[in-house]
């Protein structure tokens, strides 16, 4: 179509290149399985999720595709006691806006990328309840809630300081190849 | 792979998100119809894990038990002193316990009183906490030579923690006594009373449904209620549950004994075949439904 670019890619290259590209959600539901381990700490799964899913989306989209952010909501709902597809929805929604927004969300600091996802966390908590709710057909008490949003809240510099660095090392990798 | 031209594969791309969303909602309502493949696909991955979980829990547990060694040696002086005097306590208890005892016996041999067979139990290690925001819940590793079935109730080493709920071949998800799902049929100590313990997600399950003219006394001693009906799976009478607590808002609220927050193992308690059967249990084998 457009001329001879580069040579067919060997095997070890293409599997370099699905590696790199497969990592992020690797990792995401690594940290996700962890998380549900028994450390006493409840609402785990879902706080791990969202960051994982939301920087991704925000910073490196072409890592975490939409059929990625459905395996991972699946697996969470999976994992967590949640009424089946709430998490996938809701990951998804938020796959969705922070792509939408990733222009102007990706140039910003730390700082306001940490308050626009803690928007984003509430929104995914007060979605979830509504959802929950609905499906369930009994009002849920809020505190787990609130407790959730909490904990997503205060994960995020944590798993942002690690998945930048990762992001970091792909970039790197790939300057190199 | 196929090679689609690029405009189509943009549109494509941007239509996967639109089309994903539709099916997480059809997953809802696939959740909502299909509650046995929910379960099913839900316990299969808990299968593949338990392993995982339990390799990890080694660790988890050494960094646990590290803390609370630490702890105790701190508080070692102030437990010194409280286990004298509560060893002071009990050694009248148990003069008191072993004249009772004699007394019993004494009592039974003039009654030809038949006992209750004694429960049987098997002990299961806890390796990951099953539940999430709006669930309480653990997931135990049980052997593949290990006989649970749902309905079992399971107990940690002081009194009630929950009831299994859903069985995979390699996992047991035990629903516990505070989720909001659960319901335990239970009787106060003091006045025979029967009533309903109703989970509500925090620590201490609610007092339901107590006959008229009885009052749960503050402090009363709560134990499970024989309940020999199906839905119960034959929930074995007079184990420990917790004590009675009036809260502020005026509610009755069980005061749990078990320690649901640092569970790490539980007993599994077999009352299924032990005891007499009704006679038309007998004909068909214990059923194993799915709801």
């Amino acid at each position: 179509m457009f001329g001879r670019r580069e040579p067919a890619p060997g095997l070890m290259r293409r599997l370099d290149a699905l590696a790199r590209a497969a990592m992020p959600t690797v990792i995401a539901a690594v940290l996700m399985m962890l998380a549900a381990a028994p450390v006493g700490v409840p609402s785990g799964v879902p706080a791990v999720a969202l960051p994982c899913v939301f920087f991704w989306s925000v910073f490196r989209p072409a890592a975490m595709p939409p059929p990625a952010v459905f395996g991972l909501g699946l697996l969470q709902d999976l994992l967590t006691f949640a009424p089946l597809g709430v998490g996938v929805f809701i990951l998804l929604l938020v796959h969705g806006l922070a792509l939408s927004w990733r222009r102007h969300l990706a140039r910003q600091s730390f700082l306001v990328v940490w308050l626009a996802f803690s928007g984003f966390a509430a929104m995914a908590a007060g979605l979830g309840f509504a959802l929950q709710a609905l499906l369930g057909w009994v009002l849920p008490p809020i505190a787990p809630a609130l407790h959730l949003l909490g904990l997503t809240m205060g994960i995020y510099p944590l798993l942002s300081f690690l998945l930048t660095r990762t992001h970091g090392a792909i970039r790197a990798a790939e300057e190199v190849a | 792979m196929i090679r689609l031209s690029i405009p189509l594969r943009q549109a494509l791309s941007r239509l996967s998100l639109p089309v994903l969303i539709a099916v997480a909602f059809g997953t809802m309502l696939l959740g909502k119809a299909d509650t046995l493949l929910v379960e099913r696909s839900r316990m299969a991955l808990a299968d593949v894990l338990s392993p995982i979980y339990a390799a990890l829990a080694e660790p988890v547990g050494a960094a646990r038990d590290m803390m609370q060694e630490v702890r105790e040696l701190i508080a070692l002086r102030a437990d010194n002193v409280a286990l004298r005097e509560e060893n002071e306590r009990l050694r009248r208890w148990q003069a008191a316990a072993l004249a009772l005892e004699g007394e019993v016996t004494l009592l039974r041999r003039q009654l030809s009183f038949t006992p209750d067979s004694e429960p049987s139990f098997r002990t299961a290690r806890v390796v990951a906490d099953g539940g999430g925001t709006y669930a309480r819940a653990v997931l135990l590793a049980i052997g593949p030579h290990m006989q649970v079935r749902k309905g079992q109730v399971a107990l940690d080493e002081r009194g009630l923690a929950g009831r299994v709920t859903e069985i995979g071949s390699r996992s047991a998800r035990v629903l516990l006594v505070t989720d909001i799902n659960s319901r335990m049929p239970v009787t106060l100590e003091g006045s025979r009373a029967r009533a309903i313990m109703a989970g509500n997600n925090t620590d201490r399950p609610r007092l339901q449904h107590w006959p008229e003219g009885v009052l749960p006394v503050e402090g009363e001693r709560v134990i499970t209620s024989s309940d020999q009906s199906q839905a119960f799976g034959g929930l074995p009478s007079g184990l420990p549950v917790g004590e009675v607590r009036w809260s502020a808002s005026g509610a009755a609220e069980v005061e749990l004994y078990a320690r649901l927050d640092r569970l790490d193992l539980l007993r599994i308690f077999d009352f299924g075949l032990a005891g007499i059967l009704p006679p038309e249990a007998v004909a068909r084998p214990e059923p194993r439904r799915g709801r």
